[in-house]
């Protein structure tokens, strides 16, 4: 998940309204599939690309893309992770967190098209980090991002090329993804944050 | 875990085993081409050493600089401390400059816990070793080694894993903090020394003891040496090396009597001869220089839970994990 | 000389019926019911306890050498408002009491102080070096008047050095207050050895160290036919050696302080200084065997040990910290707490173990009287109802090391009367 993103993704909100569903399973698959092909199709064959996933959600979303580029190209693409906990901006607001595992393809990224691939896109803090953690590791040819869902909000330059869905969204929404790899079915959720959610019923 | 580490004992199962996985991690590090993360940056480490220790200092200073903290190291010896200035006036100086995180090896027990409970300094107080008291972090680096040894991964403890101890547990800090953690982790300890060097009272340790170390060998998954001063000799702890040796040493004949899979331990330095013989000292089953390794990602564990987040917080991790409070 | 009247109106004496009790001058001139007032300072002391002022048979004064800590006048204002109006001041002072000169020194501090009798103890051994004996006769035909003698805060350890020092303190009914710490055993010692011990790593100071130290010194005075005190008894160990010395009719006394018969070793876990003590906190077993102890007089008496420090000697590391803890101000406090309100004494039990016996020990004459007619007034009431936190910032002592601070404990000294004299009056010093 590894969403600086503040309410990006992933856990449940505290105790607000449930959500309601903006992308159901099938809506997910056909969009990582309109993903690989739109990776394929810039990369101009998607010879040198690695797909690094931000934990949690973003390593099973790189998985899944990585499946569906072998479909396309028919031969293995490089998937890995990359936390970026050690580079938040925002570690001393909050009490230190576990690691997740960084998780480097055996060639490494050293001139390679490193594609990020993240759940949800929010302030940009997160894809912020990453780039350092990146910088740490090698020197890749190019960095590119997919996400699942871009919710705008952002407060730094920072854009994906390419996106499952964009959903405008307010400030007081959650957006909330779930994986079968982690959260036994696959969705993504629209729910109010519990704060807002208290304030309405006032 | 709390603000600061002082002792073994303040770790629960879930502290210990989130120091382990994050020492994990950040084991890796020293496979990338950048082995220094921006995590602490602009945050002071200041390394406060009442008695000499080389390795540890470096250690610490090492764990503190890949993590890019500011390190100072204050020796206390042949400084203003030795000529009679107080721990207090050397805790408000620390204060007044402005550490965040203060390691501090000491000859007094308890002085590390004086100085995080005395309202001297606001910073995390990091024991690195007090008196015959405790020195957590070296069994933190103990348990990571037995944990990667012994095959439990990330997550995993040391569930019914015998270690044995075996030297001067009287006067020892790191068999203090081991017994602590490796029972909280699950191990099951056996303590072996001369009766002289065991003390009054550990009856109400989490451990076993025996005085016979041929008889817990077969047994043992681990066997910890611990380094003996030849000194004790003159305060009649046991009659002379060569029979403290002869009892208590590990040689290669005892090596051959531990399982196939069982590791030799010693937090060094080694007294060659004493308590360890060079044959084992320099086999493959010894992992005395794993130990000094491991010991850095351990030490920036540490440093990174007690510093990596906010200044005030309950458990690290738990929030992580449950991270419905990130989002609200 | 104080020709002034005060009537003590309707105290129980020695926790008895209410009666009122007439001092004219230094001197109980009535005790009984409905006593005019006529001409006398009135003190209301309807259901408080009056007892014969307090005598301490062990207070470290630190005059001369260490005034940063306490003086006489500061020691005894402290003694007075703990209710005493004897103390014994130990002889570790700088220099040692151990000349007939300083003796007289500090006996002569303690007049002009006029809080409380002073009564030096003179050093066994020059320079409490437990080599060669002190001028113990010189110092008992000084004006001080010497009878108890002690190297407190070392251990007279020689043998021969001891059973010289019994045997000579016959000749003038002296006695040797012994402060029995085997000092082998105790090399490095830090706290009690035990299991807190084993864990804290502070070096064990065993229990046999006193223990060996008693017994041999009972056998000691048995055999050359002296006298023998035990200083701050503190083991279940040594109190078992002394009810043996005493079932043999030997002539044994000892006293324990308030601490050992309240605080455990378990307070050292907080590694505060302000429990490093000498002897030591002992295990929940100890306490329990010394309150047993001093209830059935195998302990004859309590005893402060009060034991100033200046606060950046215990404002720092544990090993660092110097030992011991001042205790006049809160003593009767504590003992009420654990003798008193657990039912192990009566008040009439608190004069005797706090006044009686101890003035007896130290063969003080005009202390520790009965509360009667034409005794000498020295007098000390207490509100055993009242309930309050310790507060050092109001201790009259100089050093403020108490290991009670903000505890709740029991009663209140209102008013001590040294000879007829007031020297505190509503809890505050005259």
């Amino acid at each position: 998940m590894g969403n600086t993103d503040n309410t990006g993704s992933g856990a449940p909100p505290a105790d607000g309204a449930p959500g309601r569903p903006v992308l159901e399973g099938p809506d997910i698959a056909r969009v990582l599939t309109r993903i690989a092909h739109e990776i394929v199709e810039r990369a101009k064959g998607a010879d040198d690309v690695v797909l690094l996933g931000i934990p949690t959600r973003g390593v099973h979303l790189a998985q899944r893309l990585a499946a569906k580029l072998a479909e396309i190209t028919g031969r293995p693409t490089p998937v890995g992770s990359l936390d970026i906990t050690m580079y938040r901006d925002d570690l001393r607001l909050r009490p230190a967190r576990a690691l997740a595992r960084t998780e480097i393809p055996g060639d490494g990224i050293e001139g390679a098209l490193v594609v990020l691939v993240d759940d949800v896109l929010f302030s940009g803090r997160t894809i912020r980090a990453a780039l350092d953690a990146l910088g740490d590791l090698g020197r890749p040819r190019a960095v590119q991002l997919a996400v699942l869902v871009d919710r705008g909000h952002r407060e730094l330059p920072i854009r994906a090329d390419y996106v499952g869905k964009n959903l405008p969204t307010s400030l007081r929404e959650t957006v909330r993804v779930q994986l079968a790899e982690e959260d036994g079915r696959d969705g993504v959720l629209l729910g109010l944050r519990a704060a807002a959610a208290a304030d309405d019923e006032r | 875990m709390e603000r600061h580490l002082i002792s073994a004992a303040d770790l629960t199962r879930d502290d210990a085993v989130l120091v382990l996985d994050t020492a994990e991690e950040l084991a890796r590090l020293a496979d990338r081409p950048i082995k220094k993360l921006p995590t602490l940056r602009g945050r002071t480490v200041v390394n406060l050493f009442f008695e000499d220790s080389t390795r540890t200092r470096i250690s610490f200073e090492a764990a503190a600089k890949r993590l890019s903290a500011d390190v100072i190291n204050f020796s206390a010896k042949g400084s203003s401390v030795s000529k009679g200035e107080s721990l207090k006036d050397t805790a408000l100086t620390l204060e007044a400059m402005g550490a965040d995180a203060v390691v501090i090896r000491h000859h007094d027990s308890g002085a590390p816990h004086r100085l995080a409970t005395s309202g001297w300094i606001g910073g995390s107080v990091v024991n690195a070793g007090d008196g015959t008291h405790e020195h957590p972090t070296q069994a933190l680096l103990d348990a990571f080694t037995l944990r990667r040894r012994l095959g439990t991964g990330r997550g995993g403890d040391l569930g019914g894993r015998r270690v044995t101890i075996v030297g001067d547990i009287l006067h020892s800090r790191v068999a203090r903090s081991n017994v602590h953690l490796l029972s909280t982790l699950g191990a099951e300890v056996t303590l072996v020394a001369p009766p002289t060097l065991v003390p009054v009272g550990v009856h109400a340790w989490p451990c076993e003891v025996s005085y016979d170390l041929d008889a817990v060998l077969p047994t043992s998954d681990a066997v910890m040496m611990l380094r003996v001063q030849r000194e004790r000799m003159n305060a009649a702890y046991f009659p002379t090396e060569r029979e403290y040796a002869r009892r208590y040493g590990l040689d290669g004949g005892r090596m051959a009597r531990m399982p196939e899979h069982a590791l030799v331990m010693h937090p060094g330095p080694m007294n060659r001869g004493m308590e360890i013989t060079a044959d084992v000292a320099d086999s493959d089953r010894c992992t005395a220089v794993e130990q000094v390794t491991n010991g850095v990602s351990t030490r920036m564990a540490v440093l990174y839970l007690l510093l990596g987040g906010a200044a005030l917080g309950g458990a690290p991790g738990h929030a992580a994990e449950n991270s419905a409070e990130e989002n609200t | 000389m104080n020709t002034e009247k005060t009537l003590i109106r309707g105290a129980r004496v020695l926790g008895g019926p209410a009666r009122d009790v007439l001092v004219d001058g230094e001197t109980i001139a009535e005790v009984g019911t409905g006593l005019s007032a006529d001409g006398a300072r009135v003190v209301e002391a309807e259901g408080q306890v009056l007892l014969p002022g307090l005598v301490d048979l062990h207070t470290h004064l630190r005059e001369p050498g260490r005034e940063d800590s306490e003086t006489v006048l500061t020691g005894t204002r402290a003694a007075a408002r703990g209710g005493f109006t004897a103390v014994h001041a130990m002889a570790n002072t700088f220099p040692v009491a151990d000349t007939a000169g300083v003796v007289e020194q500090v006996w002569r501090l303690g007049r002009e102080s006029g809080y409380c009798d002073v009564q030096p103890v003179g050093a066994v051994t020059v320079g409490l070096a437990g080599k060669q004996l002190a001028e113990l006769g010189a110092m008992h035909e000084s004006a001080a008047g010497v009878t108890v003698f002690s190297d407190d805060g070392k251990c007279v350890d020689d043998a021969v050095i001891m059973r010289r020092a019994l045997e000579y303190v016959k000749a003038f009914d002296g006695v040797v207050a012994q402060h029995a710490q085997e000092p082998r055993l105790t090399e490095g010692a830090q706290m009690n050895e035990g299991v807190v011990s084993a864990e804290l790593g502070l070096g064990g100071w065993p229990a046999v160290a006193e223990e060996s130290i008693v017994s041999r010194d009972v056998l000691l005075a048995a055999h050359v036919g002296s006298r023998v005190h035990i200083c701050h008894l503190s083991t279940a160990g040594s109190v078992e050696i002394v009810r043996w010395a005493k079932s043999k009719g030997w002539n044994v006394t000892a006293e324990v302080t308030p601490h050992h018969l309240l605080l455990t070793d378990e307070l050292v876990r907080s590694y505060d200084p302000v429990y490093k003590v000498n002897p030591p906190l002992r295990t929940r077993d100890d306490v329990l065997a010394l309150r047993a102890a001093l209830a059935d007089g195998t302990i004859d008496c309590v005893a402060t040990d009060h034991a100033p420090h200046p606060h950046e000697d215990k404002d720092c590391e544990w090993g660092a910290a110097a030992m011991g803890m001042v205790g006049l101000e809160t003593a009767l406090s504590v003992v009420q707490h654990t003798m008193v309100d657990t039912g192990l004494l009566d008040w009439e039990q608190v004069a005797e173990r706090m006044s009686f016996r101890p003035a007896r020990i130290g063969r003080l004459t005009g202390q520790g009287r009965p509360v009667s007619p034409g005794e000498p007034a020295n007098l000390t009431l207490v509100d055993p109802a009242y309930r309050g936190r310790v507060d050092p910032a109001g201790f009259a002592s100089r050093s403020r090391n108490t290991p009670y601070r903000g505890n709740e404990l029991p009663g209140r000294v209102t008013h001590t009367f040294l000879r007829g004299r007031a020297t505190v009056t509503d809890g505050k010093l005259a």
